[in-house]
């Protein structure tokens, strides 16, 4: 049985049906990449395992749980952790606060009104903040304002921000969308990394590069079903991906 | 130090200093000078300047940290202000159980409010805080009347049933607000060469109780639960995807805000026992949204300057008319006196609210920070901190002080 099970999840947004009958199971520890050309139904998939969209049928279980009908904050504290397309970060604050603010999210909860201590007093928060910036070679930018960063410092921001909550799983949208040949490189290379503490992972990907550098399964996604599901040396050669993608042209 | 940083304990000195020196500090001018009517140091406008900078700070906590616009917070400091008064009128003309059921009074009902008001943000957040304040107002003017007097005001009289205390003194008149003994309206005036300094008891109290205010509004500001109020204003997305739930925050430093309101609204009845509606009205929100944006939103001593600029201009500009100018200009010829004045007249007496409209335009265009950013761009100038250094200012993990 694996970390996330999605069974016969069904999505219509008035005449379109975004997902059809979608099954998938998803192994701990590995990174199962879900493809699919632009309106397979990918996002709303990915929607659907955080709380921002409910499915019309169909169940999603995480680690025993259902996440159907729960609040996206909840989906967070029970070990669910995502990347944004375009990177979601607190730009106004410095990047030790982007990243001390998860590490009190776990500590503490959802919610706590923890007024009269300063920052500076939480040495523990501090430290792991602190250490999670090292692992990610930020360190030296602590004190910077997140929003000056660069794309794909951006990214690693907020890499750093969704493991210091030590996730069981992570989700990812399109994690090298919009960026240079380099920080794409930097950014596989990163995800590698965090693959290799184990940590399950779902990725959406276009960039098919990103895809075959990472993944250990691929779920290949076509008008909202799953189409083919395996290990990523046989989806290339496969004639229903191949149709999929280009129509029935030979790749 | 009581917990603050060096920068935070060194501002936090300087605002005490400010504070219980400000009976001189603000009495620069002799008594018999022309210039003594820009004298602020009397008792009456130095506590307006503590208690709405009380008003500000809270103001602040909401505005300046989560970003939530509220354009109704005049109706908590109203909602204290006739809690305080009752509290007088029934249980005892001591102010302390008055302030504190004013805090508690408006605490309450800006948890209401905010628990409504907090389904909507941006503009729909300000538009049903206003409602809800416009509503107060409309209220205490008609159906709640018997609470709140109506247009009269809600106000002492001779026969209130006061338990701990007497309805009227020996000589058949209302007994004075006091604290534990010293009437508000006490205290003692120093004369020294030609200056003359009020030293007030009603001051005091209030400066006091700014003072602690402050102080929780800096360990608030410095805390993991400011922190989070950034995050709110920041990114609520990346904070409901990080397991927060911004809902409590926001409410929490509303209700927060809300009880700051009420204690403002309680030491005005303190210094003066009377409550009217107009206290609610829209335009005393607006005020408090001026004081804080003109003093520097999000910074921890710009609520305070802004409301005692506004103060000090409501009360000193508003006072100088057509006659003080012809004295003023009088060395001029006949002709060009009466134009400089005619140019002049239309910011000064009544027109002074045409003074602050400019210089807040002026402030909002030019020194988005307001007169926080405003010092520190000057203090910069004089420093002459090269380049990289003044890039740390902004970004480093110490904050400046007046941040």
């Amino acid at each position: 049985m694996g970390i996330l099970e999605v069974k016969g999840v069904n999505k219509r947004f008035g005449g379109l049906k975004a997902l059809n009958d979608v099954n998938l199971d998803i192994q701990e520890g590995s990174v199962h990449a879900i493809i699919g050309p632009n309106g397979a139904g990918k996002s709303t998939l990915l929607n659907c395992f955080v709380g921002r969209l409910e499915p019309d049928t169909g169940s999603v279980m995480f680690d025993g749980q259902s996440l159907l009908g729960i609040q996206p904050y909840r989906i967070n504290q029970i070990g669910v952790s995502r990347v944004f397309q375009t990177p979601e970060i607190f730009a106004d604050l410095k990047l030790l606060e982007n990243v001390m603010i998860p590490a009190f999210a776990r500590r503490d909860g959802s919610f706590k009104v923890n007024g009269w201590k300063s920052v500076g007093e939480e040495r523990e928060i501090r430290d792991e903040a602190m250490t999670m910036l090292a692992e990610l070679g930020m360190e030296a930018k602590a004190d910077h304002v997140a929003g000056q960063l660069s794309r794909g410092d951006k990214r690693r921001l907020e890499l750093a921000m969704c493991l210091v909550q030590k996730p069981k799983l992570l989700l990812l949208d399109e994690p090298t969308a919009g960026m240079a040949r380099a920080d794409t490189n930097n950014t596989i290379d990163l995800l590698k990394q965090i693959a290799k503490r184990g940590i399950t992972m779902v990725v959406i990907e276009h960039d098919m590069h990103v895809v075959f550098s990472l993944a250990d399964r691929i779920s290949v996604l076509a008008q909202g079903t799953v189409i083919v599901e395996d290990v990523p040396g046989n989806i290339k050669g496969n004639p229903k991906v191949q149709e999929a993608y280009l129509g029935g042209a030979h790749l | 130090m009581l917990g603050l940083n060096n920068k935070d304990l060194m501002l936090f000195a300087i605002v005490i200093a400010i504070t219980l020196l400000a009976p001189v500090i603000l009495n620069p001018f002799p008594v018999e000078s022309d210039l003594a009517q820009f004298n602020a140091g009397y008792p009456d406008l130095m506590q307006r300047f503590v208690i709405f900078g009380i008003f500000a700070i809270g103001f602040n906590i909401l505005f300046g940290l989560t970003g939530y616009l509220s354009f109704g917070h005049a109706a908590f400091l109203g909602v204290g202000s006739y809690a305080g008064v009752w509290m007088m009128k029934l249980l005892t003309m001591n102010v302390v159980p008055a302030i504190i059921v004013s805090v508690i009074f408006a605490g309450l009902f800006s948890l209401l409010v905010g628990f409504i008001s907090l389904r909507r943000s941006g503009i729909y957040f300000s538009i049903l805080t206003l409602a809800f304040a416009q509503m107060s107002f409309s209220l205490a003017y008609s159906v709640l009347t018997p609470i709140t007097n109506g247009e009269t005001g809600l106000q002492l009289s001779l026969n209130d049933p006061r338990i701990l205390g007497v309805s009227q003194t020996a000589d058949g008149s209302i007994p004075m607000t006091n604290f534990f003994g010293i009437a508000m309206r006490d205290g003692f005036e120093l004369s020294m060469g030609g200056w003359l300094f009020t030293f007030n008891a009603g001051y005091y109290l209030c400066a006091a109780v700014m003072l602690i205010a402050f102080y929780v509004s800096i360990r608030i500001f410095r805390s993991p639960f400011g922190v989070m109020l950034k995050a709110v204003k920041s990114n609520q997305q990346r904070m409901l995807y990080t397991g927060l739930n911004s809902r409590p925050y926001t409410l929490a430093a509303f209700v927060i805000s809300g009880m700051y309101a009420g204690l403002a609204g309680g030491l005005m009845v303190a210094m003066d026992p009377l409550a009217g509606a107009e206290r609610m009205q829209w335009t005393a929100s607006g005020e408090v949204v001026l004081m804080t944006i003109l003093g520097g939103t999000g910074t921890l001593i710009g609520p305070v300057l802004g409301s005692g600029l506004i103060k000090y201009l409501e009360n000193i500009f508003s006072k100088i008319n057509d006659n003080i100018l012809h004295q003023w200009f009088s060395f001029l010829p006949d002709g060009l006196e009466d134009f400089v004045v005619a140019i002049v007249y239309p910011f000064i007496g009544k027109g002074w609210h045409l003074t602050l409209g400019i210089v807040f335009m002026l402030v909002v265009i030019f020194l988005p920070g307001g007169i926080v950013e405003g010092g520190q761009r000057i203090g910069r100038l004089f420093r002459r901190k090269p380049p990289e250094d003044r890039n740390n200012t902004t970004t480093a993990a110490a904050p400046s002080a007046a941040e």
